[in-house]
């Protein structure tokens, strides 16, 4: 196991060093000079212009430009902003939005999206279980983009019963955005549990187990169940990595200032060292979720061995 | 159809210095393809929500061809401020947008340009993940390792993001093929690792085995024995990315970065639309709907092509 783990912490570096000088080299070639677009309608002075290119390095190559960032990273320093304000201010600033709005999505697709797959999958091709299928094929279909604004117009303006924008309304406003944000996951959930609770009903310990006489509760909560959520915790598990990445669509529709937001923001200021910082941290996180997933599937499962 | 593969085969082989024996293996071969093709058909045809999907999807495709009949004969250009954002009609079933312009030919005009992002966008991604995927399986070692890193690379960025900065950077301009490439650029390492892992497993297989044993060189058993093997996930993969790709190409567009007026989208639409959600709410809800039945046309025949394409499903 050690040795196991060891070996895939060594595979994540090429990918987290990859992915970040990708979206380095990406925003490098952005465009436009932002240091011209600082200054508004009055343009700076010759002299001040050079000495911020001086600071900001961007009279470098891309490959040192990114290798004194990767220098400063490496020191704990995420750099600043065009503004001065130092990247790493911005991130726990809007770090905690996204994490709430990871718990809420994350809270919403394990447990509907569990229970509808359990209750789909012991009774396969009844009522129940078309109904589960049908609407997870519905909700796959439908873009986040859409699914947005259709949550904002029938809970927010037409019922009323949600906040459709910002963060003012604490775990409230959070409910909203973390349904439309999970929803694609959700529908996954369940369908994954649903195969692999239909799969398991049929087992040899499962019929064993109906054989001594167990009531059907227990054979569907202890045997059942217990082996079919492997994957979807592993699942579950693995979106986490991703939704802390922030979500990009769903935080500029609900006007969320997480992330998401944040890195879009940025991306259009074009403020390199704020994307490719949070990219980093995004790339960060979800290796590590994926990482712990498959570590956690040993422990889940005694079957797999790592050597 | 099988035949006259079958004679070229035969004959090919025989060229290359050996007897009966490999025109029998290759007849095995297009004999089991052939039944797992008229399965799966016999199994979507019985499929309702194939049949579903292909009918929405065969709908899109007439709009896209053919938008000046759905529009009912008006012109997404021809507007007059006077009618702004009325709302839908016996005449004018979408009603009018902010512009005053017909906006059931705008949502029917809209269709060709996703159409054409999501089939090229998808082509790339065939052509990159049937590309690297085959080199990537076949000759593993120090190649596999080097692929399978730049995809993880790439799989580590979400498919928005990635799209977003490549198109905001402006290299590849922000036209319809811009577009349909930066989708590609960040969507094509799950065909990949499909084709690889289809790869990795035939190539141990004994009729490969075989074919090496006959002299057959390594292009011809990729091509000829191991891709065909590939073909039914990657046909899966492709028919929903159609659908995945649509909805980001509109996601894209709606963000700023991916079509530009006076291009028609779906995107652009709902965007100007959504600031008028409280007033006029058909601006959203008309082309939001077109573009989820698009994208569930796909993801609905996809899902019944994997279920016909899976054996172990059939009973």
């Amino acid at each position: 196991m050690g040795r196991y783990v060891a070996r895939r912490l060594l595979l994540t570096i090429p990918v987290l060093f990859g992915a970040s000088f990708l979206i380095f080299a990406m925003v490098y070639a952005l465009p436009g000079d932002p240091i011209r677009a600082l200054g508004g309608d009055r343009p700076l002075a010759p002299a001040v212009v050079a000495q911020l290119k001086e600071q900001y390095n961007l009279n470098d190559p891309l490959g040192v430009q990114y290798l004194k960032y990767l220098g400063n990273l490496a020191q704990g320093d995420f750099g600043t902003d065009f503004r001065g304000r130092p990247v790493l201010e911005t991130i726990s600033q809007r770090l905690p939005i996204t994490i709430k709005l990871t718990v809420v999505a994350i809270a919403i697709e394990a447990v509907i999206g569990i229970i509808a797959g359990v209750l789909a999958g012991i009774r396969r091709n009844s009522f129940f279980d078309n109904v589960v299928l049908v609407s997870t094929t519905l909700v796959v279909s439908i873009p986040i983009l859409v699914l947005a604004f259709v949550a904002q117009f029938v809970f927010g303006l037409k019922l009323g019963l949600f906040p459709i924008s910002g963060a003012q309304e604490g775990w409230y406003s959070f409910i909203l955005p973390g349904l439309v944000l999970a929803s694609g996951s959700l529908a996954y959930v369940a369908r994954l549990t649903r195969t692999s609770v239909a799969e398991n009903m049929r087992a040899d310990y499962v019929r064993t187990a109906r054989a001594k006489g167990l009531p059907n509760r227990t054979v569907v909560v202890r045997h059942t169940l217990r082996n079919s959520l492997i994957p979807v915790i592993t699942f579950v598990g693995a979106d986490i990595g991703t939704l802390l990445g922030g979500a990009i669509v769903t935080e500029s529709v609900f006007n969320l200032p997480g992330i998401g937001r944040a890195i879009f923001d940025a991306v259009r200021a074009q403020e390199g060292a704020v994307v490719v910082g949070i990219v980093t941290l995004m790339v960060f996180f979800f290796i590590f979720f994926n990482l712990v997933v498959d570590v956690l599937y040993a422990v889940l499962d005694p079957r797999i061995r790592y050597e | 159809m099988s035949d006259p593969k079958l004679t070229t085969l035969g004959h090919d082989e025989t060229g290359a210095g050996t007897v009966t024996p490999p025109a029998e293996e290759s007849a095995d071969v297009a004999g089991t393809q052939n039944s797992l093709w008229s399965d799966a058909w016999r199994q979507l045809r019985r499929n309702v929500l194939f049949w579903i999907g292909a009918t929405l999807g065969l709908l899109f495709v007439l709009i896209a061809l053919f938008p000046k009949v759905f529009a009912r004969g008006a012109d997404p250009r021809d507007c007059s401020l006077s009618l702004s954002g009325q709302a839908p009609s016996a005449e004018h079933w979408f009603g009018f947008d902010q512009q005053g312009c017909d906006y059931m030919a705008n949502v029917a005009f809209g269709a060709r340009n996703s159409l054409i992002i999501g089939l090229l966008a998808v082509a790339v991604i065939l052509v990159l993940g049937v590309l690297v995927g085959a080199l990537s399986g076949f000759f593993g070692g120090l190649v596999d390792s080097l692929l399978s890193r730049v995809a993880d690379i790439f799989y580590a960025l979400p498919l928005i993001l990635g799209a977003l900065v490549v198109l905001r950077s402006g290299f590849l301009g922000r036209g319809v093929v811009a577009v349909a490439i930066a989708l590609a650029a960040f969507g094509w390492m799950t065909a990949m690792r499909l084709v690889r892992s289809q790869v990795i497993a035939v190539k141990s297989s004994d009729y490969v085995a075989a074919a090496r044993a006959m002299g057959a060189s390594n292009s011809r058993i990729l091509v000829r024995h191991i891709l065909p093997n590939a073909v039914a996930p990657v046909l899966v993969y492709a028919t929903i990315t159609v659908g995945v790709l649509i909805a980001a190409e509109a996601t894209l567009t709606f963000l700023g970065v991916g079509l530009q007026r006076p291009a028609i989208s779906w995107g652009l639409q709902i965007d100007a639309g959504q600031r008028l959600l409280r007033t006029a709410p058909h601006l959203v809800l008309f082309p939001s709907l077109i573009l989820t039945m698009t994208v569930m046309a796909f993801v609905m025949m996809g899902d019944a092509l994997r279920d016909a394409l899976d054996p172990r499903q059939r009973s």
